[in-house]
This record gives C-alpha cells, sequence and structure tokens, in this order.
C-alpha cells in the first residue's frame, strides 16, 4: 500500500512531462492532460486518505538508495503518514481546481500549453515534499516549485516588472534553500542521516550546538518559502503571475510547504527553545507586518499577498507555541480560504481588467458568484463565527496563550508574551483589511458599463470553493482533525477552544467591521483614509525593499564590479608577468612576443625534455 | 606486458584516426567527419563495452589493467587500468567527444579545414583518455601533456579575433604548470623508486619523510591547480574559453579542467597523504575563494562565454573543495561534481556557440532578449542549462556541491573543522551569487520582449544537429540527478582506497 504514496508526485509529473512534449502543445491537448492528471492526483489523494487516517500513528515507508556517499546513504522515498494524505488532499483539490479555472482565465493565452505543464510540475514537487522521507530529496520538490514559481510568476515575461518579480521570487527564496541546505547538511553530518524518520530518532542525541545551528538554518528556508520577515519580500511582487497562480501559490503550495516543513520536523523544532523564539519572534513581525501593509494597499492581489504572509505567521507562531494541530487546522482553513479569495479575485480581475482596488467600488454587486465567494472566504479570513477561520484562529491563539503563560512548549515566556499581543493585535487588523475589501468591492451603487463574463470553468471551480470552504471545514474539522493528526510528543495536545475567546474574538472582529462600516458612510469613503499620510509607508511594507537594495544588492554589485576589476588587471597581469619571467630565465631566450609562440613552445618542450632525460641519466 | 588489451584499443582507435587524417592529405578534407564519426562513435562503444564487463563488486580496485616495463632504466611502467574513480570520467569524456564531432558535421568554425581539426581533436582525445586510463605517473604526464598542443592549435587556429592571445596564455600557464606537477612526480620517483601509481597507493606514502611529502604533494598540486583552475590561477581560462570554437570552448570545460581534479584525487590524496592532509586547509581557502570570486565576477560580466567560463572557476571551488575535506563523502561529491559540470557546462558551451554563430557576438547585450518567444527551443536550453547549473536539486549539479558541503562541514581528522566551517559558509554565499546572475542571464536573454529588429529578421531556430548533439547531456543532467547512485556508488569503493579509509 505504501508505495502507492508514490503516485502522489509521479502523476502530476507525468503529466508535465507529456504537456511539455512538441505533439501535445495544443489548446485542447495540453487542457486534457493538465485536467486528467489533476483529477487523477486529486482523487488518489482522497483514495488514499482513509487507510491512513485508520491508524493515524502508522508511518509507511518506502525507500531507495540513491546517493551512497560514504558516511551518508541517502534514502529517496516516500514517508506516508496521516499528515502527509491530509496535506496532499489539500493540495491536490486546490490545483484541481486552479486547473479547472486556468482553462478558462488563460482561455485567450497562446501560452497556455507550457503554463498548464508548469502548473502541474509544480503539483508534482510540492507533493514530492509532502511525500519525501528524505530532507535531501524533500529539498528537490522544495526547489523544483521555486523553478515553477519562478516561470509561472514570469509567465508575461514581456513585462520587465513581472521578470523582475519572477528572479526576485526565486533568488530571494533561493537565499533561503541555501541556508536550508546548510541546515541539512549540519544536522546530516551530526546525525549521520537525512531521512526524516531517523532525524528525529536521533534528535535527543544530537549534540547540542548543531541542533540550535541546524534548526536556525532549516528556518532560513521556511521564512524564505512562507514569505516571512525577513525574507518576506518576494511574495507581493509575485503577484505578476496570472492570478490563478497567485491562489496555488499562496493557498495550497509553495508557502505551505514551509509551515508543512515545521510540522514535519516538530520535534526538532521543539528540541531547541532558541529557534523557537527566533521562529515566534519572525511570526509576530510577519503577522503585523503583513496585516498593516495589507491594509494600505492599492491593488486587490498585492492586499491578498500581504495577508498571506500575515495568515502563514500565525500558523508558523502556533507551531512555535507547541501548537501543532492548531498550526495545521489554520493551514487548511487558510488554504481553502486563500484558494477561494483569489480565484474571486480572479473574476473580478477578468471583470474590470485592473487591479486597482479604486476601480471596483460595487463590483460585486453584480457578480453574485464572486460575492458569495468573496464574502464567505473573507469571513473565514476574519475568523468570523461561525465560518471555519474563527475555530481556527482560536485554537492558534489558545496555543499561543499558554506559551505566553509559560507553560508547556514553546519559546520562553518574553517571546510566549510578545506573540501572543502581536496574533490578537492581529485579529484586529486582519478585520479591518477584510472589512475595507468587503466594503470597496460590495458598497453600493452597483457601477453601469459592460463587465467582461467570467467563463464556465472559472466560475466552476470558484463555486465548488465556496461550498467547500464554507461547508465542509465548518465546524467538522476542528474537532477531527487532533484525531487524525496526533501530536508528537513533546507538542500540544489536540486543540484548545473555549467559548469565552471565540466570542471575545467575535466581538472584537464585529467591533471593527462595525467600525469601518460607519467612518467610511457604508462605504463610500476608503477606509485607508484612516491612515493619512503614512499608507504609502506601510504600503511599501516599511519600506524593507528600499532597504535591501541600499544594503544589499547594490553594494554586492560594487564589490562584483571591483573584484572583476581586480581580475581583470592586478591578478591577471601578475600571474602573467610570474609566467613570462619564468620563461624567460627557464628557456634563456630573449623576450619574444606574443606572435611568436612556437619559440616559447620550442623552449618550453626542450626544457622539459631536458629535466626528463636529465633525471633518466642522473637515476 | 600482462593483462587486458581492452584499454589500449580503445586508446589506438583515436591515434589511427588522428594518424590516418595526417597521412592523407589530399582525400583528408572529404572524408575526416567521417572518420571522426566512426572513431568518437567507436570509442563510445567500446567504452559502453568498458562499463559492460566492469566489475561492480570491486570498483575499487584496478580493472582491465595493462602492465609492462616501458623504460625500464628509470623504472617506468606502461600502466593502464580504470577503477570508479576513472571509469566515469571515461564515459564522459567519451561522450563529449562524439557530440563534439556530431556538432562539426553542420558546424565548422573558419578556416574551415576539417581534416586538421577533427585529426587534432582526435590526437586530443587520444591523450584525454589516457589521462584517465593511466596507472603510472610518467604515463600520466606524458597523456597529460599530449592533450595540450592539440588544444593550442585548435583554439590558435580555430578561434576568435584574440585566439593568439588566449592560445598563447593557455600553452604558457598549463606547460608550466606541467613542468611544476613533474618536479613533483619526480621527487616522488626518487623517494619511492617507482612510478607505478597501484605501488605507490598501496605504500600510502610510507618511507616519505613529512617535508618530501608536503613538498611533492606542494608541486603536484600547484600544477594540476593550474589546469582545473583554482583561484589565483584562472585567469588563462576566461580567455582560452572565450576566444576557442564552440567545440575548444565545450572540451575545455567539459574534459579537460576534470584532469585537474582528476589528477588531485588520484595523484596526491594515495601517493602523499600526509601532504594532501597538510596542504588541505590552505587547497580549501583558495577553492572557496574562487568560488566567490569567481560568482563576483560573473555578475558584473558582459560576455556569455567569459560568463560562463567564470561560472567554471567557481563550479570547481566546490569540487576542489569537496577534494580538501578529505572525506569520502566529500571527495566522491567531487567526482560527481566534475561529471554533472563536465555536462552542464558542457551544454552551456554549446549554446553559447549556437547564439555566437546566429548573432556573431556573444555579447548578452547583443543576443538580446526575447529568445524563449523566437525560439523557444533554444531559450527552454538555455533556461534548463542555466538552472541545472546553478544547482538546482533534482539535476546533476545539486547533488555534487550539497555533498561537497556535507564534507566539508565535517572534515577528515586532523583538519581544522572550524576553518572548514568558515569556507563552507562562504561557498554558501558564493551559490546565492550563482543563482543571482544565472537569473539575471536569463533574465536578459530568454525572457523579455522580442526586439522589433528580430521580428523582421528572424533568428534561427535550433536545428536538428544541434538538438541530436545537445540532447544526450539534457537526459544525462535530468537521469544523474534523480538517481545520483548512478556516479556515487561507481566511485565509493575506490575513493574509499584512495583515502585509505575501511568501509
Amino acid at each position: 500500500m505504501s508505495s502507492a504514496a508514490w503516485l502522489l508526485p509521479a502523476i502530476p509529473f507525468a503529466a508535465a512531462l507529456l504537456g511539455a512534449l512538441p505533439a501535445c502543445r495544443t489548446r485542447p491537448r495540453a487542457a486534457a492532460i493538465a485536467l486528467t492528471g489533476a483529477t487523477t492526483t486529486a482523487l488518489v489523494a482522497l483514495l488514499l486518505l482513509p487507510s491512513a487516517l485508520d491508524d493515524p500513528t502508522r508511518v509507511r515507508l518506502d525507500r531507495l538508495l540513491i546517493a551512497p556517499a560514504g558516511a551518508l546513504q541517502v534514502l529517496a522515498g516516500t514517508r506516508f503518514d496521516s499528515l502527509a494524505a491530509v496535506v496532499a488532499v489539500m493540495v491536490g483539490v486546490v490545483a484541481l481546481a486552479v486547473q479547472v479555472y486556468s482553462v478558462g482565465y488563460l482561455h485567450d493565452d497562446l501560452r497556455y500549453p507550457s503554463y498548464a505543464a508548469q502548473v502541474s510540475l509544480f503539483t508534482s514537487a510540492m507533493l514530492l515534499v509532502v511525500v519525501a522521507s528524505d530532507l535531501l530529496e524533500l529539498l528537490v520538490g522544495w526547489e523544483v516549485m521555486g523553478l515553477c514559481s519562478y516561470l509561472l510568476i514570469g509567465h508575461y515575461r514581456e513585462l520587465d516588472y513581472a521578470r523582475r518579480a519572477a528572479v526576485k521570487a526565486f533568488l530571494v527564496t533561493r537565499i533561503g534553500d541555501v541556508g536550508m541546505l546548510l541546515g541539512v547538511a549540519v544536522l546530516g553530518t551530526a546525525a549521520g542521516t537525512t531521512d526524516i524518520g531517523e532525524l528525529l530518532a536521533a534528535v535527543p542525541r544530537l549534540p547540542h550546538g548543531a541542533l540550535v545551528a541546524g534548526s536556525l538554518l532549516l528556518l532560513l528556508g521556511v521564512a524564505g518559502k512562507s514569505a516571512q520577515f525577513p525574507l518576506h519580500v518576494w511574495l507581493p511582487d509575485a503577484m505578476a503571475g496570472p492570478t490563478p497562480i497567485s491562489a496555488l501559490i499562496h493557498a495550497a503550495t509553495m508557502v505551505a510547504a514551509g509551515v508543512y516543513l515545521v510540522a514535519r520536523l516538530h520535534p526538532l523544532f521543539l528540541a531547541s527553545t532558541v529557534t523557537l523564539d527566533v521562529l515566534a519572534l519572525m511570526a509576530a513581525v510577519t503577522m503585523l507586518l503583513g496585516a498593516l501593509a495589507a491594509f494600505a494597499q492599492d491593488d486587490l492581489k498585492r492586499l491578498l499577498a500581504w495577508s498571506t504572509t500575515s495568515q502563514l505567521a500565525y500558523m508558523l507562531g502556533a507551531l512555535a507555541a507547541g501548537g501543532y494541530d492548531a498550526g495545521l487546522l489554520h493551514l487548511m482553513v487558510h488554504a481553502s480560504a486563500k484558494a477561494l479569495l483569489f480565484l474571486a479575485a480572479g473574476l473580478v480581475l477578468h471583470a474590470v481588467h485592473t487591479g486597482a482596488l479604486s476601480q471596483m467600488r460595487g463590483v460585486a454587486r453584480r457578480m453574485p458568484v464572486a460575492a458569495l465567494a468573496l464574502i464567505v472566504g473573507g469571513l473565514t479570513l476574519a475568523g468570523l463565527p461561525p465560518f471555519a477561520g474563527a475555530w481556527s484562529k482560536d485554537s492558534v491563539l489558545a496555543a499561543m496563550k499558554s506559551a505566553a503563560g509559560g507553560s508547556g512548549p514553546g519559546p520562553d515566556q518574553f517571546e510566549g508574551v510578545l506573540l501572543y499581543l502581536a496574533g490578537l493585535a492581529t485579529v484586529l487588523i486582519t478585520a479591518a483589511y477584510v472589512a475595507r475589501l468587503l466594503l470597496i468591492l460590495l458598497a453600493p451603487p452597483a457601477p453601469r458599463g459592460d463587465l467582461h463574463e467570467p467563463r464556465l470553468s472559472m466560475a466552476q471551480s470558484v463555486t465548488a470553493l465556496t461550498v467547500t470552504c464554507g461547508v465542509s471545514t465548518f465546524l467538522a474539522l476542528p474537532d477531527a482533525l487532533p484525531s487524525w493528526l496526533p501530536a508528537p510528543a513533546g507538542a500540544r495536545e489536540g486543540i484548545e477552544l473555549s467559548v469565552g475567546g471565540v466570542t471575545l474574538t467575535a466581538i472584537g472582529v464585529l467591533a471593527v467591521f462595525a467600525a469601518l462600516w460607519l467612518y467610511s458612510h457604508a462605504g463610500a469613503r476608503d477606509p485607508v483614509l484612516l491612515l493619512g499620510s503614512s499608507q504609502r509607508r506601510l504600503r511599501s511594507g516599511f519600506g524593507v525593499d528600499a532597504l535591501y537594495d541600499r544594503g544589499a544588492v547594490r553594494p554586492t554589485r560594487s564589490v562584483a564590479a571591483a573584484v572583476a576589476e581586480t581580475d581583470a588587471s592586478a591578478i591577471n597581469h601578475a600571474v602573467e608577468g610570474i609566467g613570462r619571467s619564468a620563461v624567460r630565465t627557464s628557456s634563456s631566450l630573449r623576450v619574444v612576443g606574443a606572435g611568436r609562440v612556437r619559440s616559447y613552445l620550442a623552449a618550453l618542450i626542450a626544457g622539459v625534455l631536458l629535466v626528463v632525460v636529465s633525471v633518466a641519466v642522473v637515476v | 606486458m600482462s593483462g587486458s588489451w581492452a584499454l589500449p584499443v580503445i586508446l589506438a582507435l583515436p591515434l589511427a584516426g588522428a594518424l590516418l587524417l595526417l597521412l592523407l592529405p589530399e582525400v583528408g578534407d572529404a572524408i575526416a567527419h567521417v572518420v571522426g564519426l566512426v572513431v568518437t562513435g567507436s570509442v563510445v562503444v567500446g567504452v559502453l563495452a568498458l562499463f559492460g564487463s566492469f566489475d561492480i563488486g570491486r570498483a575499487g580496485r584496478p580493472q582491465l589493467e595493462l602492465d609492462g616495463d616501458w623504460i625500464p632504466a628509470i623504472g617506468v611502467r606502461f600502466h593502464l587500468g580504470v577503477d570508479g574513480i576513472s571509469l566515469p570520467l571515461v564515459g564522459l569524456a567519451a561522450l563529449l567527444f562524439l557530440l563534439c564531432m556530431v556538432h562539426l558535421l553542420r558546424h565548422m568554425p573558419e578556416p574551415v579545414r576539417p581534416r586538421a581539426l577533427i585529426g587534432l581533436l582526435l590526437l586530443l582525445e587520444t591523450g584525454v583518455l589516457a589521462t584517465f586510463m593511466a596507472l603510472d605517473l610518467i604515463v600520466f604526464f606524458i597523456a597529460f601533456e599530449v592533450v595540450l598542443l592539440p588544444m593550442y592549435f585548435v583554439i590558435a587556429l580555430w578561434g576568435g579575433e584574440r585566439r593568439q592571445h588566449a592560445a598563447t596564455k593557455f600553452i604558457l600557464f598549463t606547460l608550466l604548470g606541467s613542468v611544476v606537477m613533474l618536479v613533483g612526480f619526480l621527487v616522488v620517483g626518487t623517494h619511492a623508486g617507482t612510478f607505478d601509481l597501484v605501488e605507490l597507493a598501496g605504500r600510502r606514502g610510507a618511507g616519505m619523510p613529512r617535508g618530501v611529502q608536503d613538498a611533492a604533494a606542494a608541486l603536484m598540486i600547484l600544477g594540476l591547480a593550474v589546469k582545473t583552475p583554482v583561484w589565483p590561477l584562472h585567469t588563462w581560462l576566461p580567455d582560452a574559453h572565450t576566444e576557442a570554437p564552440t567545440v575548444g570552448s565545450v572540451l575545455l570545460a567539459g574534459v579537460l579542467l576534470k584532469m585537474g581534479t582528476y589528477g588531485l584525487v588520484r595523484l596526491v590524496l594515495p601517493v602523499v597523504p600526509q601532504g594532501a592532509h597538510d596542504l588541505a586547509p590552505a587547497l580549501a581557502g583558495f577553492a572557496v575563494i574562487g568560488i566567490v570570486w569567481g560568482s563576483l565576477v560573473c555578475l558584473v560580466q558582459r560576455d556569455m562565454k567569459r560568463l560562463i567560463a567564470y561560472s567554471s572557476v567557481g563550479h570547481m571551488g566546490f569540487v576542489v573543495l569537496g577534494i580538501a575535506s578529505l572525506t569520502t563523502i566529500g571527495v566522491q561529491a567531487a567526482l560527481l561534481a566534475n561529471i554533472a559540470h563536465g555536462l552542464i557546462t558542457g551544454l552551456l558551451f554549446f549554446l553559447v556557440g549556437a547564439l555566437k554563430e546566429r548573432h556573431h557576438s556573444s555579447e548578452i547585450a547583443v543576443v538580446g532578449e526575447g529568445m524563449l518567444g523566437q525560439t523557444p527551443y533554444l531559450g527552454s536550453l538555455l533556461v534548463f542549462a542555466g538552472v541545472a547549473s546553478l544547482g538546482l536539486p533534482g539535476l546533476a549539479g545539486f547533488w555534487g556541491e550539497a555533498l561537497a558541503l556535507f564534507g566539508a562541514w565535517r572534515p577528515a581528522g586532523g583538519l581544522p573543522a572550524v576553518w572548514f566551517q568558515l569556507l563552507v559558509c562562504l561557498a554558501c554565499l558564493g551559490a546565492i551569487i550563482t543563482a543571482a546572475y544565472f537569473l539575471d542571464l536569463l533574465r536578459r536573454t530568454a525572457f523579455g520582449p522580442v526586439p522589433s529588429a528580430r521580428r523582421l529578421r528572424p533568428v534561427g531556430e535550433a536545428r536538428v544537429s544541434e538538438l541530436v548533439a545537445w540532447t544526450p547531456l539534457v537526459v544525462a543532467t535530468v537521469v544523474i540527478g534523480l538517481y545520483p547512485r548512478i556516479v556515487l556508488g561507481l566511485g565509493e569503493a575506490a575513493v574509499r582506497g584512495v583515502l585509505g579509509v575501511s568501509a
């Protein structure tokens, strides 16, 4: 049974390969291959789920030696347990929705065939991360995903900003990935293995230094992929890609991979308080930064992108506080809500041909499918009961609260308190930007003029996701999830929900909604005006990009220019000079110009022969 | 003479081909391509047969040996053989020479003269294969030298505008390096009384005092470092690569550089282990300077050929770092990175050669944007080769460099671990810059709108003859990337042998 897990990355990989064949590069064939691949993948994920949930503690391993290298024997294969099974379903379902939606969204795009193949490869890479049994194998999926995001963000490759955004996404995540590789090397050399199971088993006997250094370096990779401060800068720019790609990157794949890795290696992270401190601080900063920046955006997709960084910080904060199930629950809930929001945003963009919020006033009033999706997704995101976001967010806050109280696993109490406070503040800011989004899109009056009708496949997948988001995560998940995903030893058991907590959160969210509704005169005035002159600063994410440009990019370029100059002049001349003088002395020939190479050669060969012969004679 | 004649037969094929072309001035030009293809093709078949008859269970020992007296007066033996370290390199060399011949069918550089060019390349192949098969220091040296002159003429006669300067620099550097290396061999030979590598490796430096070992190791490393090249002895490389014709660049990067790192593993590690141990920290230091240095130069490079040449300095830095760790994993990683670099950089030079042929320049600005739009095959292949070269996991380039970091993070006992760990961190910095310049290169060539001037005068898409020459490299890059055991498994036992560690 375990070997069937291989199918999860293999099927979309096959779809990607097939789709790349010249013969399959027509639109109908490409769509058929992509949809068949995505459907089969989702079905396989669903079929594998029941047996994995039957016995959630069981791990099925299926491995093959791929890299025998002395002290390190890398066995690649599948490690399939309930965590992998549940996340695989999430990935499969969102990827299918995105593929279906894309058929309509890229209807007039000549590059659809390669796009569809790249999405298949993306899905395959994410599923490889999910089922990988070895960290180096996981890194393969991890970075192939980076490659696919690069290609897909750069889909509109004629546009300079899309190309730059693509490079930025790859490069920033690559910085994290190199750190992660080093982390794997540190842990792998200390434990003598890079196998996930063996590594986790070795955690108690790892030297403390290696454990701390290794887990901190892994965190760098997590920060890159899950867009956490200080490596979050790629994500808002990544909106240059087609909208379905934003849904894919922001919901179930890529950014989810970082959270998944922390959950996968949770015992390792829990063993190092220093790492949890750093993770908690990182999450606290990103949470607030992302939410504030989201509120200040002028662009619909960038608003959602900043919201993603902020929500991912919730998940990582929960995991830092030891809340295994809380973090994963929020991952699932957010995945469905964000995929829905992005695909709904795509409908709006498709209709008005711009991403600018100022051009979208009241648009959703004329788009019932989009409006419903935005309301369901938005309220889930804001965490208003009875939507699933309320339960997941509250369980996250409960874990943070326990950490702030200094009980159980988690960071030191100081970091725990900061994390909890940031979490509470972010609830209100999240409510604020969701309120702003809904007010703008739903405020009367509905605009006149032509609106582009969404294509059928787009409306279908949005409706399907609305139902998924609204119904299936409704109450059912919070109860079921802890029994499906038993927390590893050392983490917090289950999900702590309190009626009081949920009620207070709900009151806070509703209060923010009401305040903004009143402030904006029922939507006639953009609530962002509240920020006044600080909007620009917040919109740019507090100018971190500019800081990196001044502090890292430009200095590196200057150093590079200086090095190139030195290489061309000093070193070259020094070595050439030594070479020339050596020739002069050894050959006792007069200086010859570059044109008289043969003299050089003759001299050198004669010299070599002389040495050989003299040695032969002497010996 | 005793042993198998398989290896000398393989060596004789290209040598006979070269002589045939030299002796037939009249008809030579007409049949040169046929001779080239048949000979390099037969070598590939022969090498496949080698793989077939190779006993993987005993990959740690030389197989198919041929051993006999050659110059008894100074104890030189004609000793050939292959083991798990040399066999993959023999395979890589055979493949690249065949692909170069395929490439030459439709793409002869000026001045055409196929008889001369193909004859020289066949001579070059003889030298390269003999270098990887040699089990005697003097045989190794001679084979090493045989390679120089053909490559010199290939650059000097078929090169670009500044070919004379580049060719002179190439021959000066490498010949001087060889002389220094030879002195090292002689130091070893006079102290040990033999040049036989199997014998010397078996002794593991016994009987050679530490001072002698250090001196011999220093001389040999210096000589081999020129070839590899190790910073700061790399400056011949960008010129040679930039001026050489496409086949010259491909073979330089794909095969010739490997002779340097192969020499480190084959000669220095087992013959003078104490010397290698004493010099390893310094060697690793130079290697890592090369990684960072090379990648920084690439960041501001305007010419694609020079960029790829400098990227080789960085890649070979990872190889040398792995070797200098003196660990099984590090040396195995180095050998794998060697093969991967040969495949990927070979492909890159083929691609840039194709671009140069179309644009008459390899300047990034001249090549221009929009390759994916106008020439999707060329563009996609450039993207593939670029991300392979920056070490994307899942492709061949990843494993060697990643495992080299593993090896260097915990170097062999007695080496300064903190120093090596510092170097690993710097090497990681180099890996990030490598990603930066390759992505920048792709942004400015593969992506972007097709320039309006080019819409009117389209650039030719990759031809079948080109795709035939490139496809094997793409396939091998993917296969080794997904299943590196193909190479690692061959080398494991032999690497333990050269390091003198038991399984």
